[in-house]
């Protein structure tokens, strides 16, 4: 969520202020799920990559992470594009261009951040990696110079010389050569001047990546090379042509030969770039904010104040990684570019673990605000999760309230839902979502899902509600429903009495069913006697017990009998008398009846059983 | 929302890069928005599809090749639901459906099956209350019978010539009644069924006896979500589950492993012949003791996120879904 505010009048007592407060829109844009998606997965490789690595391959390895979640901004900020060209809404339009050109700047960021912090880089591979940068994202002059280099006769372009200017520019040096050397073919008159910049421009000294040389050694021949640069400068080679005269001065690092160039360079951070190859290609890291300020200040020439985006690249040239986190976040629509940067950087070590006030340190407060608008979404939620995972102070109390209000359409989301909370021992919440569910499969009347769902959250109190049900079911149409149910129950009959006491009661139907009469007496009896049977049902099941107690061969023996006996006292004295006297009379002729059939099966079991055998 | 039915392109043969590996990436062909979430879905013959729907509806769509668009052919609307729609919360989802041209057999979460024939309006017959939980999937074991999965652990099998409403037998897991998710039929040997349960759990059964399965393996960490029997390779078996993973069952034997005593006699013996050799293998399956029968087992993704929801293979090709929005494919599984 974003909320703006607005104030009215200047601090009186009680100045009132309105809250816009709207919903992050960005996660519900097509294009960006896949940042979204993507990033989770690098993110969570860096979270589980071994932090036993030390030195330079652990840097390596981050910065290899870093590279990655650029290259997951590019390929979302490609697909925006393609997007951006095959709408033919001018709103959708606008709406993908504006966020190619924040997802182009973010990278931008990213990048500088990779290079000063991630990577770190020393003075000397610092210049060159600079200068990859504003290679990469510098390029407004990409299609001048495609034009040029594909035209018939370069040379003759209009735009030959603002190409050449470019690639000195940029330290392309190469380049630069080659498109000199067709001038240099069409002007035979002038090839001693070529030869000599061409010279000049091959002999530069660059810093090297590897250890082949040492800054000092550098700095040396830098300082050769330099001065022979100026000795032909002012020895008038180049005054016969302009163009190669103002490049000479470029290569000199003169600044106002430099800035005349403006407008091929388009930005400050250009300009203090090539301003640094030409005068101090040993730049140090920490020498960067003065000549950032500087050049920024001379480029922008107070015509322009300076933009977010150039305040926060100034807050990276003066390794300010607070302030550029801080710059980001309030530039930024969205929680995600500095949750990711923020935690790489913790990672790498570099930030401070200063706590905010409320407790949480930086890194956990930007995933919180990330992850808790992932789950605003009705299917990136499943990312939020990770990201709590793995903030260690207030993840898991953030899971446990967001992951109880996603609303569960499908049982297989709620089979998602339930298997994160139980990898997390979040019992409390394990059973909530059971119970809703089977509430919901209850009132479906769908009893074996709603027994299910008891299973699976342990909940005895449930599965005796949906026991009474199906015992309900059963009095009222005299059959049970859903017998593959109560005939499958297997162990987890044991889950609740009730429960129990449904499944034994089916396998006295069933012996019966069978014939097996004594068994199913035994059972009947052995229900009632060891209270497995609620005490309502025992009218029930002393009515089954009749046709037991009619059958031609006796079936219950004098004991059982006269335990029958005993729960049917039990039943009726437990009744009072107004009881007694509201029950109808069906109630009181079953009774009658049993009464009936118990004492005629005892007469006739104490004669079988007081009987001799074999007489 | 904003689901949709895609459908893809996936490179052609010669652009085969360095390791034989694919480059590029699926190209989309065409979409169509779907109503509900995508629960199931079915080739039904070359050019439809037949999709379920979690809002309880089953949709023909068919892709017309010529100018690749998709359309909606038919539907059966409220082809599960739940009973009293006053107190109902919310549709049933139908969960699953195969097809056996032209006829489509659907399940839901309202416990119904559905037997469909494609083309005719209405169905051709239903099963109300079918099952008292929900049903999670359905196979084909002949072209009469089916075989369903329940969430109380239960398989059963349905003879649709007859007219009761019962199932003509039912089959349980020992012990806890876990939900099974999915089930599959070996593609030769009609009497081996395999399923998937909440815990991970893959089991095969033989039909033609007990009601128990033959053996349990210990396979994921959580649900299984799909497992399949490859159609032409019979003794590989893919499963896949909410933990992320997606496992390759290999029970194919070489044939040089065997035991020496096997080779006496020569050509006489049929020990060597292709249906023995079909029939060990099939035994594999169905061996309670794994270490007799080698059976390989690799987890084909390596570094594993979020739940692995579907897959299907044909021939040399993997295809699969995870819940980090991607698909993946592999159209070397055998190299």
């Amino acid at each position: 969520l974003t909320a703006y505010v607005a104030g009215t009048g200047e601090g009186g007592p009680s100045s009132s202020r309105l809250f816009v407060v709207r919903k992050d829109q960005d996660i519900y844009i097509q294009t960006l799920r896949k940042l979204f998606n993507e990033s989770h997965g690098i993110f969570i490789g860096l979270q589980r990559s071994e932090e036993e690595l030390a030195g330079k391959s652990r840097k390596a390895q981050l910065v290899q992470v870093s590279k990655n979640y650029r290259s997951v901004i590019r390929a979302c900020m490609e697909d925006m594009h393609q997007a951006a060209i095959l709408t033919r809404d001018p709103a959708l339009h606008s709406q993908y261009s504006t966020q190619v050109s924040i997802l182009s700047a973010m990278e931008l960021i990213w990048n500088l951040c990779e290079i000063l912090f991630v990577e770190a880089a020393a003075a000397g591979p610092l210049l060159l990696r600079l200068l990859d940068w504003v290679r990469l994202h510098v390029c407004d002059v990409d299609n001048m110079v495609h034009e040029v280099l594909s035209s018939e006769n370069p040379s003759k372009h209009e735009l030959f010389w603002n190409v050449v200017d470019v690639f000195v520019l940029q330290g392309r040096m190469d380049e630069a050569r080659h498109l000199l050397s067709k001038e240099a073919s069409a002007n035979p008159t002038s090839v001693n001047m070529y030869k000599t910049l061409d010279d000049l421009m091959k002999k530069m000294p660059v810093p090297s990546l590897g250890n082949t040389q040492t800054l000092t050694e550098m700095e040396l021949k830098w300082q050769h090379w330099h001065e022979e640069c100026q000795r032909y400068l002012q020895d008038g080679t180049f005054a016969s042509s302009s163009h190669m005269e103002s490049i000479c001065k470029i290569l000199l690092g003169d600044e106002d030969a430099i800035l005349e160039k403006k407008d091929l360079m388009t930005t400050w951070y250009h300009f203090l770039v090539t301003r640094l190859l030409y005068s101090h290609p040993t730049v140090k890291p920490m020498e960067l904010r003065f000549y950032a300020q500087a050049c920024m200040d001379l480029f922008l020439g107070g015509e322009s104040s300076p933009e977010p985006l150039d305040t926060i690249l100034m807050a990276a040239f003066e390794f300010e990684m607070h302030q550029v986190i801080k710059e980001c976040s309030i530039a930024l629509s969205n929680w995600w570019f500095v949750a990711h940067l923020t935690d790489l950087l913790d990672h790498c070590k570099l930030l401070q673990s200063h706590n905010l006030y409320f407790g949480s340190n930086m890194r956990e407060f930007l995933l919180l605000e990330y992850a808790s608008g992932l789950f605003s979404h009705h299917s990136l939620w499943q990312l939020g999760v990770d990201y709590f995972d793995h903030c260690p102070e207030y993840g898991r109390v953030y899971l446990e309230l967001h992951i109880e209000r996603i609303p569960l359409n499908t049982e297989q989301k709620a089979l998602k839902v339930l298997r994160i909370c139980e990898q997390r021992q979040m019992h409390e919440q394990v059973r909530s979502i059971c119970k809703i569910m089977a509430m919901k499969a209850l009132r479906n009347n769908r009893l074996g899902s709603a027994l299910s769902w008891s299973i699976r959250a342990k909940d005895a109190a449930f599965a005796t509600l949906i026991s009474d049900r199906f015992l309900k079911d059963y009095c009222e149409s005299g059959c049970f429903s859903d017998l593959d149910l109560i005939d499958n129950l297997g162990p987890s009959m044991l889950l609740s009495d009730r429960l129990t006491f449904l499944g034994k009661y089916r396998e006295f139907h069933r012996l019966y069913g069978e014939k097996r009469f004594s068994e199913a007496a035994k059972l009947l009896l052995m229900l009632m006697t060891a209270h497995i049977a609620p005490c309502s049902f025992w009218m029930t099941l002393l009515t089954d017990a009749l046709p037991l107690l009619e059958q031609k061969e006796v079936i219950f023996s004098a004991e059982q009998t006269y335990e029958l006996m005993r729960c049917l006292e039990d039943l009726t004295a437990g009744k009072s008398d107004k009881q007694k006297f509201q029950d109808d009379d069906v109630e009181t002729m079953k009774v009658e009846m049993l009464r009936l059939a118990l004492a005629r099966n005892l007469a006739r079991v104490i004669v079988k059983e007081g009987t001799l055998e074999g007489s | 929302q904003d689901n949709r039915i895609s459908i893809w392109s996936v490179g052609d043969l010669g652009n085969v890069g360095l390791n034989g590996e694919y480059q590029g990436d699926p190209q989309l062909l065409c979409d169509i928005r779907h109503n509900g979430d995508v629960m199931d879905m079915q080739f039904l013959d070359q050019e439809r599809i037949v999709v379920a729907s979690s809002t309880g509806t089953v949709t023909v769509f068919r892709h017309h090749q010529n100018n690749q668009t998709l359309s909606a052919n038919q539907r059966w609307e409220k082809a599960h639901y739940h009973v009293d729609q006053d107190t109902s919360c919310g549709g049933a989802a139908c969960t699953g459906v195969i097809c056996n041209n032209p006829e489509i057999v659907t399940v839901g979460e309202d416990g119904r099956i559905n037997l469909f024939r494609a083309d005719q309006k209405d169905a051709v017959r239903t099963i109300d209350n079918a099952d008292s939980s929900t049903l999670h999937a359905v196979t084909f074991l002949r072209t009469t019978e089916i075989l369903t999965v329940n969430s109380i652990g239960q398989l059963k099998i349905w003879d649709l010539r007859q007219q009761r409403n019962e199932p003509s037998q039912i089959f349980s897991l020992t012990g806890d009644r876990v939900p099974l998710h999915c089930v599959d039929r070996h593609p030769n040997q009609q009497h081996i069924v395999a399923t998937g349960g909440q815990d991970g759990m893959l089991s095969i059964w033989d039909i033609r006896q007990g009601t128990m399965p033959v053996s349990l393996l210990n396979a994921h960490e959580a649900e299984m979500w799909e497992v399949h029997f490859h159609p032409s390779n019979p003794d590989h078996l893919f499963t896949c589950s909410e933990d992320g993973s997606l496992w390759h069952w290999d029970t194919s034997t070489d044939v040089s492993e065997k035991p020496s005593f096997l080779h006496q006699g020569g050509r006489s013996t049929t020990y060597f012949s292709h249906n023995t050799i079909n029939q060990s293998v099939v035994s594999a399956w169905l061996s309670n003791d794994p270490t007799k029968d080698r059976m390989e087992i690799t987890n084909l993704i390596p570094n594993q996120t979020l739940s692995v929801n579907s897959l299907d293979i044909l021939g040399p090709c993997l295809v699969y879904g995870t819940d980090a929005e991607a698909i993946y494919v592999n159209r070397q599984l055998f190299a």
